[in-house]
């Protein structure tokens, strides 16, 4: 068990470094001052550059350089966004939040819509329901989320009116960013009515939780289905039947863990579809989430703030990626003789 | 199956959320208007910038001024100072202020005392003496103010008594009380001002402003909002038609993109919304729910000839030329009937405009007449330089001219047309490279002398401005006199006189006035335009 943890922290350390120099890279490779690039920091003068210089280390060769940026990364200095003057730890201390929280909702509306369906599908497999289910799941899974996306817009926001289309939550409200969930900062709010605020940013995460919803449902349908449809053929449920077991006995006993147990791995990769997806629509619904302040940042030109931006990405996707797969390493210790870590 | 259940019941739960009271979700609703702004204002001082977006965001709101222009006429109303004398000189502006104007209590600033004389000469002084310790704050720069050369010609700021304010000044200026109703002229706290000194900190006078508008700043976000507060204690309530106050928080939410600020618009995520594109407006004029005021706005789009290049520096060709083409076809086809017919500088909304003003009409049988007079030899060239922006004045500059390239044709001139991005564009035309241009200009204020001197003065080729290169002596003494006289129909006189000058000489040719529009939901009472400076939310009120 040790020995599996300290593989994933290995893993997990190596990783980081990799992408830490990718991103201390990109200050030399985006155009411009490194120093600018990397601080996000206009010096005045040339004394306060030279100050500057000496202060991030840059005078000295690249690698006591990036022993230097990495121990700032550490230590929260990631430096400043040209555009607003902010400190970037600040600014994706808010954006990143967001963008977790909307792919969590949507997470948790593809497994508790996406789960019983294909489970319903599953056994009922190769019947008109299962064909309409599976089918219906085709469809909705090719749909491209940033146009699904415009075209919830124009039916119900434009046209039909009953959702708002942009932010979190009405600018009425007077919601503090605290921890940048917003649910939690309504109920955690002062000034504010909470039940007519949770209200309100309840319509707004309708459609671009839906929106990314829809394409990963989709998938975990398809996955429950053919595993639980697997899972039917084994011998212990012929096993079951024979010993006179109601449906629902067998299938509370016996089929959904074994059918869920498969699934749980390729979950994980939906993980990162799914936070792609909820960056991409974030820019649509003006959510203020880590994929529209990138969006912002790439207009803007906004180097530092580019080159943080990706290493926090970077870092979520490949944390989350790691710790599910740890997860199922430990509730599965069957697959250790296999797999070796892969990210 | 049973968890689907158990989950299906938790939805529900869920939905029941959405049963809030519905009349207390009414009166919350109400009690704030969002309004979609464009940008980010600069800072929350308008003083220090030109741009509408800072005025749009601070000037009516957060500041009052001496004086206001009434949106209505475009008459010089009293603001802060109650009533004013003018010597017969027209050297000596004597302001008498009102009393009990208080200034915003906020979470950084609790004021001790109401405005007095003291507030007004500090705010003046902040741009016009660089020894003010204010002057150097945020740049140092008061584009408005020094365009107009406003501080070489006051001498003094004086106070009188503890309400009564003398500005002193070195030449007569009549569109000096223009200048005072600007968004550009507001009245700052100088207690504030000493507070921050004191503390050290003279910087947040711009971005903690400190005012006396009917609302007051609360919190600021860059890209995303700027909150206000209304201003319980607010002076001006009694000017305010009966039983209207102030929405309880006014909210700009910053949206860059116009469609965005439709869509808003449209789900009512916004109250109002500022700058509708022209091919909008369609849209918002077919929706029941929307509103879409319209008033032609201080601006003209025109049709320059470089006077300093021959042929262009013969009246009779420059004639010519406005004769070959015609202006409502480039009304209909570039503005979309959102903007009226120029015939002089000044717009309708001007207290000087001249409805009986000559203009120039389609004849190209005349123009060619008038070419072939003039010794143009059929085939000729010339460039007509289109700008590379959009602006109200002119949405779309390429259009108009391949138009004119057009009309030019049949009096037997080609045309080639010309641009640059926007910096070089100015750069060359200052440099007077240029044979024609398709150019505008927005005015600050409803005064004449806005149009007048910027546009065709001498003293303003130096500067940029006069695109038309023209230099006449008698135009500059027509319109210096128009300055130095009180008496608005001797000045309204001479403007005339100034408009038969212009249609003889044409060293351009005004081809539009576009309107300003402004798009809200019908719920929202007491909205209005104001022509003359940003929007006002003082008054605005909304019912669900």
């Amino acid at each position: 068990m040790i020995q599996i943890l300290i593989r994933y922290a290995t893993l997990f350390i190596t990783t980081m470094l990799v992408l830490a120099a990718l991103s201390f890279s990109l200050a030399y490779l985006f155009p411009g001052d490194v120093l600018v690039n990397l601080t996000g920091i206009t010096p005045q003068n040339e004394t306060e550059r030279a100050a500057l210089l000496r202060q991030f280390q840059l005078d000295k060769p690249y690698l006591f350089q990036f022993i230097h940026y990495v121990q700032q990364l550490l230590q929260g200095n990631w430096g400043y966004s040209f555009v607003s003057g902010l400190p970037l730890r600040e600014e994706i201390g808010i954006a990143m939040p967001a963008t977790i929280e909307l792919s969590a909702y949507a997470l948790f509306v593809a497994i508790f819509v996406g789960v019983p369906l294909g489970c319903y599908a599953g056994m009922r497999s190769y019947t008109k329901r299962d064909y309409l289910i599976n089918s219906a799941s085709m469809v909705s899974y090719s749909f491209p989320v940033f146009w699904l996306a415009l075209v919830f817009i124009m039916v119900f926001s434009l046209n039909l009116g009953i959702v708002p289309l942009s932010g979190r939550v009405s600018l009425l409200f007077d919601v503090p960013p605290t921890t940048g969930f917003i649910l939690i900062d309504i109920i955690i709010a002062e000034n504010t009515d909470t039940s007519l605020a949770l209200n309100d940013a309840l319509y707004h995460l309708l459609l671009p939780t839906i929106s990314i919803a829809l394409v990963s449902t989709a998938s975990v349908v398809r996955l429950t289905r053919r595993s639980v449809i697997d899972v039917l053929k084994s011998p212990y449920i012929a096993a079951a039947e024979s010993r006179g077991l109601s449906r629902v006995q067998i299938f509370r006993r016996h089929i959904l863990r074994n059918a869920l147990l498969p699934i749980l791995p390729l979950m994980a990769i939906q993980i990162t579809t799914l936070i792609t997806n909820a960056m991409i629509v974030e820019t649509l619904f003006s959510w203020p989430g880590i994929g529209n302040w990138l969006i912002q940042a790439i207009y803007q030109r906004d180097y530092p703030a580019l080159r943080v931006g990706m290493l926090a990405v970077a870092t979520l996707v490949v944390s989350f990626t790691i710790l599910i797969d740890l997860f199922n390493r430990i509730i599965d210790p069957s697959r250790e003789k296999y797999e070796r870590g892969t990210v | 199956m049973r968890g689907g259940f158990r989950w299906a019941a938790f939805l529900v739960a869920l939905a029941g959320l959405q049963a809030c009271d519905k009349s207390e979700q009414i009166a919350f609703y109400q009690s704030g208007i969002i309004y979609c702004s464009e940008s980010n204002p600069v800072n929350f001082n308008p003083q220090t910038d030109t741009s509408s977006t800072t005025a749009d965001a601070t000037a009516h709101q957060l500041y009052d001024r001496l004086l206001n222009f009434d949106a209505e006429s475009g008459q010089i109303v009293p603001n802060v100072a109650e009533s004013w004398v003018v010597s017969d000189d027209g050297l000596t502006y004597t302001f008498q202020l009102h009393k009990d104007v208080t200034f915003h209590t906020t979470t950084y600033f609790t004021p001790t005392r109401t405005l007095n004389a003291d507030d007004v000469i500090f705010s003046i002084n902040r741009w016009r003496l660089p020894s003010n310790p204010f002057h150097a704050v945020s740049g140092g720069r008061y584009p408005y103010f020094e365009s107009l050369g406003l501080a070489e010609n006051i001498v003094n700021v004086e106070r009188i008594n503890g309400y009564r304010v003398q500005i002193t000044l070195k030449e007569p200026d009549s569109s000096f009380l223009a200048n005072l109703a600007t968004d550009f002229s507001v009245i700052l706290s100088a207690e504030y001002a000493d507070h921050l000194l004191s503390r050290g900190t003279p910087e947040r006078i711009d971005y903690f402003p400190i005012g006396t508008g009917p609302f007051k700043f609360e919190s600021y976000r860059k890209d995303h909002y700027i909150r206000f507060l209304r201003n319980e204690n607010y002076w001006g309530f009694d000017e305010l038609p009966d039983g209207q106050s102030n929405t309880e928080h006014l909210i700009y939410d910053i949206t860059t993109k116009s469609s965005i600020r439709l869509a808003k618009l449209i789900t009512g995520e916004c109250d109002a919304i500022a700058f509708p594109a022209q091919t909008e407006l369609e849209i918002i004029r077919n929706r029941e729910e929307l509103e879409l005021s319209e008033k032609p706005g201080l601006n003209i789009g025109f049709w320059a000839f470089n006077t300093e290049r021959p042929p262009f520096d013969d009246p009779k060709v420059r004639k010519a030329l406005a004769l070959a083409i015609d202006k409502n076809t480039l009304l209909e086809a570039v503005y979309f009937e959102s903007a009226t017919r120029a015939k002089t500088l000044l717009p309708t909304a001007s207290w000087a405009f001249q409805s009986d003003a000559e203009d120039t009409a389609y004849n190209p049988v005349l123009a060619k007449k008038l070419l072939k007079e003039a010794g143009i030899e059929p085939g000729f060239t010339m460039t007509i330089w289109a700008m590379p922006v959009e602006r109200a004045y002119n949405p779309n500059a390429s259009k108009m001219a391949e138009l004119i390239q057009r009309y030019l044709s049949a009096v037997d001139i080609q045309v080639n047309i010309v641009t640059y991005d926007w910096t070089t564009f100015r750069r060359h035309l200052r440099e007077g490279l240029h044979d024609s241009v398709l150019i505008g200009w927005s005015a600050d204020n409803g005064d004449p002398d806005n149009f007048y001197r910027p546009l065709l003065s001498c003293g303003a080729i130096p500067s940029g401005t006069n695109r038309a290169m023209w230099c006449n002596e008698k135009y500059d003494a027509l319109i210096n006199e128009a300055l130095e006289t009180q008496d608005l129909e001797r000045r309204k006189a001479i403007y005339e006189e100034v408009n038969r000058l212009l249609y003889d000489e044409l060293p351009l040719v005004p081809i539009a006035h576009a309107y300003r529009y402004q798009a809200y939901r019908k719920n929202l009472k007491g909205m209005s335009i104001n022509p003359y400076g940003g929007v006002r939310f003082a008054g605005v009120t909304k019912s669900l």
